[in-house]
């Protein structure tokens, strides 16, 4: 049926779909990047949002899923951002530094990075734009025809953190790059960060989002990373946008040399998640901990998509994520390893598991193994289970009510793959956003 | 303080009749021994009293403190006083063992109506508690139960025996995959707990166990029936003679 006429049927378009190009279309012509933005949102005027037909988004189909898309959001009350830090930092004493964006845009009253100064170089993105973006040459890009994500960031973005970690820096506190979403109104805050670590330097970076719920506001962000031989990175990231919001994130990174990077993005909040990882081993004897956490309840829906390419050999990834389904909520893990014919050697470990609390839920699991050497380990598995009912009993009959064992089953769930970033610090913040996810009280000591 | 009436028992899964009809009363400060071939529904009797839903009551009773232990939920079972050391003590990996009894003791306490235990005051209960029973605090760091041996697990389920103070402990073969020091460890510890309030029913399969908790009664369970009970000597007596008239009787 999808003979040669098909094409020439035009698409019509969906109301998310018209109000994203009518945004685009409404944005300022003397833009120093409207070139680059144009070219970028050619491929959602032409193509619209994906859909369950392009195999990457099958079962997250944003023609169906997004209603409408809001305009670019305007900028946010920085003090009910100072509020809502001061009450609510999932970091609050642990980060060194800090770097604030409100509604997509930085916020430097609300910043401070005096601590880390003479190790890390920051600027916001926004000054780059103004002047026609040359700063991208840097960084690899994705282009925009690979993920609609970059492609609406590219259209859209309108700030982000570009950090340079020098060479040899040991930065002993993480930085935390905070996004927070205030305001009533629904807007679109869409983020691109740039992230260089130099050769030997040592970094924690926080990304956190946070949003008020019930609004239905969109997070767009993309970070590009390069980690430069022998730096060590741990990045993790926080989505924890309000209960009605949309996120669209991607993370882009390239690994040289000796260098080891441990990712770990934890959702738990938006009514939907697409959140994408593609990263490049581009050196010898490089490792990276690819994991995460995702708990998603309601109708929410949450997708991680990964895509890591072994170009090089003697590298090693592992990727352990966790999912935690409640009422008729959907999550979904598509994983593809790539090992290139000259890749010998490499390990990759994949595991994807899921705890499914409620039998409303779903989750869509797609390993994708596509070895092209011929002297590697690989190995890829996927489990989805409920709460384990002897394990319940056993709590439940040394006097825990059914709630709280529940509780503490998801907590230990969760811990498997938390607990191997080796991180007790990073264990007790991730410890304590599920706690308040499950609604458990903070814990006292 | 325990009174089991006419109790009828079925596996709710395939609606297999286990128990037909056992009655037994503890009174306070008493230890009851039941023995019993296996398949004689020995573990059955515990789970049903700790309250595992996968048996069904289908007639008779069960008081405890004049209470229906039957329309308790689990938890609720533990909070009144109630405590199963498990024949096979559940590895959770995740949960941290000084969580597990942290949370385990402040829930107890929260359904009396008593004030959450402060953490030094935890602290000092589980360290003066484990050193007792040679139980390294080390070993509490970890998950609960995973990857201790058959004897730390045991060690493990007295622990939280003596931690929670429960009235009533029904104990599963405990004494199965001890060794005789594991072993003596465990009855020491079940002995520093006896007392006037606090009854026990120990069910186990040899008689080795009754030598270091001597019981005051004895019953002996055949196929799903009490059909002899006595005094501690009759444990001595199943020790030579073995079950075979029991076994035999019932078939």
């Amino acid at each position: 049926m999808a003979g040669k006429g098909a094409t020439d049927i035009k698409r019509v378009e969906t109301a998310a779909e018209k109000a994203v190009i009518g945004h685009f279309d409404s944005m300022p012509g003397d833009d120093p990047m409207h070139d680059v933005r144009a070219s970028a949102f050619d491929v959602i005027r032409h193509s619209g949002l994906p859909n369950r037909r392009v195999e990457d988004w099958k079962y997250t189909d944003l023609r169906t899923l997004l209603h409408d898309v809001p305009a670019p959001a305007g900028p946010g009350d920085v003090e009910k951002a100072r509020a809502i830090l001061a009450e609510s930092d999932p970091l609050a004493d642990l980060a060194g530094s800090r770097i604030v964006f409100v509604n997509g845009q930085f916020v430097p009253s609300l910043s401070d990075m005096a601590a880390i100064a003479d190790q890390v170089d920051f600027a916001s993105l926004g000054r780059f734009l103004a002047d026609g973006g040359a700063i991208f040459d840097r960084f690899d890009m994705v282009d925009p025809s690979e993920t609609p994500i970059m492609a609406l960031n590219s259209a859209f973005m309108s700030d982000g953190a570009v950090l340079n970690i020098k060479q040899d820096a040991d930065v002993e506190k993480p930085i935390h790059l905070a996004h927070l979403f205030v305001g009533e109104e629904a807007g679109l805050q869409t983020l691109r960060n740039l992230v260089s670590v130099e050769s030997g330097a040592k970094a924690t970076i926080f990304e956190t989002y946070h949003g008020p719920d019930g609004l239905a506001y969109h997070t767009n962000t993309v970070s590009q990373i390069h980690i430069a031989e022998q730096a060590e990175v741990r990045w993790i990231k926080l989505v924890e946008d309000g209960s009605a919001a949309v996120h669209l994130g991607l993370s882009a990174s390239r690994l040289d040399a000796n260098a080891v990077f441990d990712p770990f993005t934890y959702t738990a909040g938006p009514a939907l998640t697409r959140n994408e990882m593609r990263m490049v081993f581009s050196g010898r004897n490089t490792k990276s901990g690819i994991r995460g956490a995702t708990l998603v309840r309601d109708d929410g829906h949450a997708d991680f998509t990964l895509l890591v390419d072994h170009a090089v050999p003697d590298c090693e990834s592992r990727e352990y994520f966790k999912s935690v389904i409640d009422d008729t909520a959907r999550a979904v893990f598509q994983g593809k390893i790539i090992v290139r014919p000259d890749a010998q050697h490499t390990v990759g470990q994949m595991m994807s598991q899921a705890l499914l609390l409620d039998e409303g839920g779903e989750f869509d699991n797609k390993p994708e193994l596509e070895i092209f050497a011929d002297d590697v380990i690989c190995a890829h598995g996927a489990t989805c289970g409920q709460i384990d009912e002897e394990m319940l009993f056993f709590l439940r009959s040394r006097g825990i009510g059914e709630a709280e064992a529940e509780q503490l089953l998801v907590q230990a769930f969760l811990a498997e793959a938390i607990e191997e970033m080796g991180d007790e610090a990073v264990e007790q913040v991730l410890e304590a956003r599920t706690r308040k996810w499950l609604g458990m009280a903070p814990e006292v000591e | 303080m325990l009174e089991i009436k006419n109790l009828h028992v079925r596996i709710a899964e395939d609606q297999t009749e286990i128990l037909h009809g056992i009655d037994l009363k503890i009174g306070a400060g008493e230890v009851h021994a039941i023995m019993g071939p296996n398949g004689s529904g020995k573990s059955t009797l515990s789970y049903v009293l700790a309250g595992k839903d996968d048996y069904e009551v289908t007639e008779g009773e069960i008081l405890f403190n004049g209470e229906d232990l039957l329309e308790m939920e689990p938890n609720e079972r533990a909070a009144a006083g109630v405590f199963l050391a498990f024949q096979y003590p559940i590895e959770i990996p995740g949960v941290g063992t000084m969580t597990f009894l942290k949370t385990a003791m402040n829930a107890q306490r929260k359904a009396r109506g008593e004030d959450e235990l402060t953490t030094p005051d935890f602290m000092r209960l589980v360290k003066d508690t484990a050193q007792r029973l040679k139980i390294s605090m080390e070993m509490l760091k970890r998950p609960l139960n995973v990857g201790f041996s058959g004897g730390e697990k045991k060690r493990n389920e007295i622990l939280q025996m003596a931690l929670l103070e429960p009235t009533l402990a029904v104990m599963d073969e405990t004494d199965s995959g001890l060794d005789i020091d594991a072993l003596k460890v465990v009855a020491e510890g079940v002995n520093a707990l006896r007392g006037e309030e606090r009854s026990f029913l120990v069910i186990t399969h040899y008689q080795r166990l009754l030598e270091h908790i001597v019981p005051d009664f004895v019953h002996v369970l055949s196929n799903g029936r009490i059909v002899r009970s006595g005094g501690k000597e009759l444990a001595l007596e199943l020790e030579e003679k073995g079950y075979a008239d029991y076994v035999g009787e019932a078939a």
